[in-house]
């Protein structure tokens, strides 16, 4: 456990220094400000499915979760320091896990500011805040911007180019959320399939404030699956 | 700390990479793993190290099998990579931390390791800078560090001196030394130089398979067949040059005779088929053709012939 806490430590530390952490954590507070105030206004009701459900807000997310995970393998990859890690006393997976700790803090770090929206509109006494659905669009946006990373950690376990699983992992974490939108489309046999894939269905699930286990199932092992796969990915070396 | 290679074999696809290699080092030895590029140290190396998997074979260290206890192994082994594994955005002692909590150095003893290595490699003056403005030699330096930050009994080093200047080179050979005195050390590089100056005992692959392995001196002894005779003569006009050399090839033991010539002097290049010195047979053999000798010297077969030799591409 403690090497696990020394590479996501090393990992935040790293991703401090470069300054596209900095870039996106203001693109990120900059659209969801916007947007947050935007719907407030017209409403007066301090609800988040405003931001829930805002597509562009979404579309910051995935940007925002693959840009952080494009890095974590592939630079070691290219600079010979995954030799480093992998000739050193911790398990492979330990190494996966500590990668996928420090991205997720890393968005964790980038939602906390948001809360200053929410408690800015208590302050002044505007509307009605709705605890629960503040709560669940926070609890949602951390599963789901897990899964995404959980995902662009496996690309970038691929490739050494930072470039190329930027653009592989915003795709397929963009067809993910994608899913939900286009069921109109899908066969009929395959709608209920379709949307149990679907990364924004369970996502909007439990930022309605409703905390089901189904959701939780399919964050929880889509995420586990994903760190798996990039600890088979690492081993592909001794194949 | 002793290292056991049975049998190893690597193969990339179908091309083998190293092919039923054995060898045994003991402890305290500094041996170095000489070859050509591509014959296939890199690989043996990782695959020591555990990075790689072996195709097929068993690789022991301290009697521990690595494919079943590869953790125990790698708390055992300092390793620096061919290519220096550093972060270029930490700054020397921070990566030195990282590498020592990696390494599972006890929280509380992991300041005294590093201030110890960072006093070791002669890293004072740098060590609060950012790795990515260092110079080469200084990287390699701390790529030292890292590999010995937890005292390792065993130590590998892939080409530790590649791409540095001679001063350099220099500094990094002593350290390796100064160091190698209390712990066993494998060395790959194809300097041969390297080897002659740091180690005990040379194994010298190409192609994938051992194609020696001695000490220096018995590699010496062992392929010491023939001396090489180097003589200039002032050229005589009167006397041709396929007569010089049936005259000098007419001498007992000698091998060989090849002739350059070059404006107005001679120059012989003659082999002698024994171990036995012709020097004075020679000399006396050109007075007797009433030729003037410019220079003579005599050489043994050194150990870059011996390499060449043996690392030749049939």
């Amino acid at each position: 456990m403690d090497k696990i806490l020394a590479v996501t430590k090393k990992e935040l530390r790293s991703s401090f220094n470069s300054p596209i952490a900095y870039i996106i954590i203001l693109l990120f507070l900059v659209v969801t400000g916007w947007f947050f105030t935007t719907t407030i206004f017209p409403t007066g009701l301090v609800s988040m499915r405003g931001i829930t459900e805002n597509i562009i807000i979404h579309l910051v997310l995935l940007i925002f979760a693959a840009a952080i995970s494009m890095r974590t393998f592939s630079e070691e990859k290219k600079s010979g320091t995954l030799e480093l890690l992998l000739t050193k006393p911790l398990k492979d997976f330990d190494i996966v896990v500590g990668k996928f700790l420090s991205a997720l803090l890393l968005v964790v770090f980038t939602f906390i500011p948001t809360l200053v929206y929410v408690i800015s509109f208590k302050i002044f006494g505007l509307g009605s805040i709705d605890l629960g659905s503040i709560f669940g669009a926070y609890l949602g946006l951390i599963f789901i911007s897990a899964l995404y990373i959980s995902i662009g950690i496996f690309i970038s376990s691929l490739t050494e180019n930072q470039v190329i699983a930027f653009i592989i992992s915003f795709l397929i974490i963009l067809i993910l959320f994608l899913f939900n939108k286009i069921l109109v489309f899908i066969p009929s046999p395959l709608v209920s399939t379709i949307e149990y894939l679907s990364s924004d269905y369970h996502y909007l699930n439990i930022a309605k404030g409703v905390i089901d286990t189904r959701d939780l199932v399919y964050f929880i092992s889509g995420i586990y699956i994903m760190l798996l796969l990039t600890k088979t990915s690492l081993e592909r070396r001794k194949w | 700390m002793s290292i056991k290679v049975e049998n190893l074999t690597k193969y990339y696809g179908s091309q083998a990479a190293v092919k039923d290699i054995s060898f045994e080092i003991n402890t305290g030895e500094i041996v170095g793993f000489l070859g050509p590029n591509g014959a296939g140290k890199s690989t043996t190396l990782k695959m020591i190290t555990t990075y790689l998997s072996p195709s097929s074979g068993k690789v022991f260290v301290d009697d521990l099998d690595i494919s079943e206890k590869s953790l125990e192994v790698r708390k055992k082994i300092g390793y620096l990579p061919e290519q220096n594994p550093l972060y270029s955005d930490m700054n020397v002692l921070e990566y030195l931390e990282y590498a020592a909590e990696l390494q599972s150095i006890p929280k509380t003893e992991i300041k005294d390791a590093v201030k110890k290595m960072v006093k070791v490699c002669g890293l004072i003056e740098v060590k609060h800078k950012d790795i990515g403005e260092l110079s080469k030699g200084f990287k390699q330096r701390v790529g030292l560090a890292q590999a010995m930050i937890h005292n390792p009994e065993l130590l590998l080093l892939d080409e530790p001196t590649s791409g540095l200047d001679p001063n350099q080179i220099a500094e990094i050979r002593k350290l390796i030394k100064d160091l190698g005195k209390h712990k066993t050390v494998m060395l790959s590089t194809h300097i041969l130089q390297e080897v002659q100056v740091l180690c005990d005992r040379i194994i010298i692959i190409n192609n994938g398979e051992i194609v020696a392995d001695n000490t220096s001196e018995d590699l010496k002894s062992k392929f010491k067949t023939q001396f090489n005779v180097k003589v200039v003569i002032k050229r005589n006009p009167a006397i041709g040059k396929e007569k010089l050399v049936s005259e000098l090839e007419s001498i007992n033991n000698v091998d060989k005779v090849k002739v350059d010539q070059e404006d107005d002097v001679w120059k012989v290049d003659i082999l002698t088929s024994k171990d036995t010195d012709l020097r004075e047979d020679i000399a006396r053999k050109v007075m007797s053709m009433n030729l003037v000798m410019l220079e003579l010297h005599q050489e043994e077969t050194s150990l870059e012939d011996i390499f060449r030799n043996l690392t030749r591409k049939q």
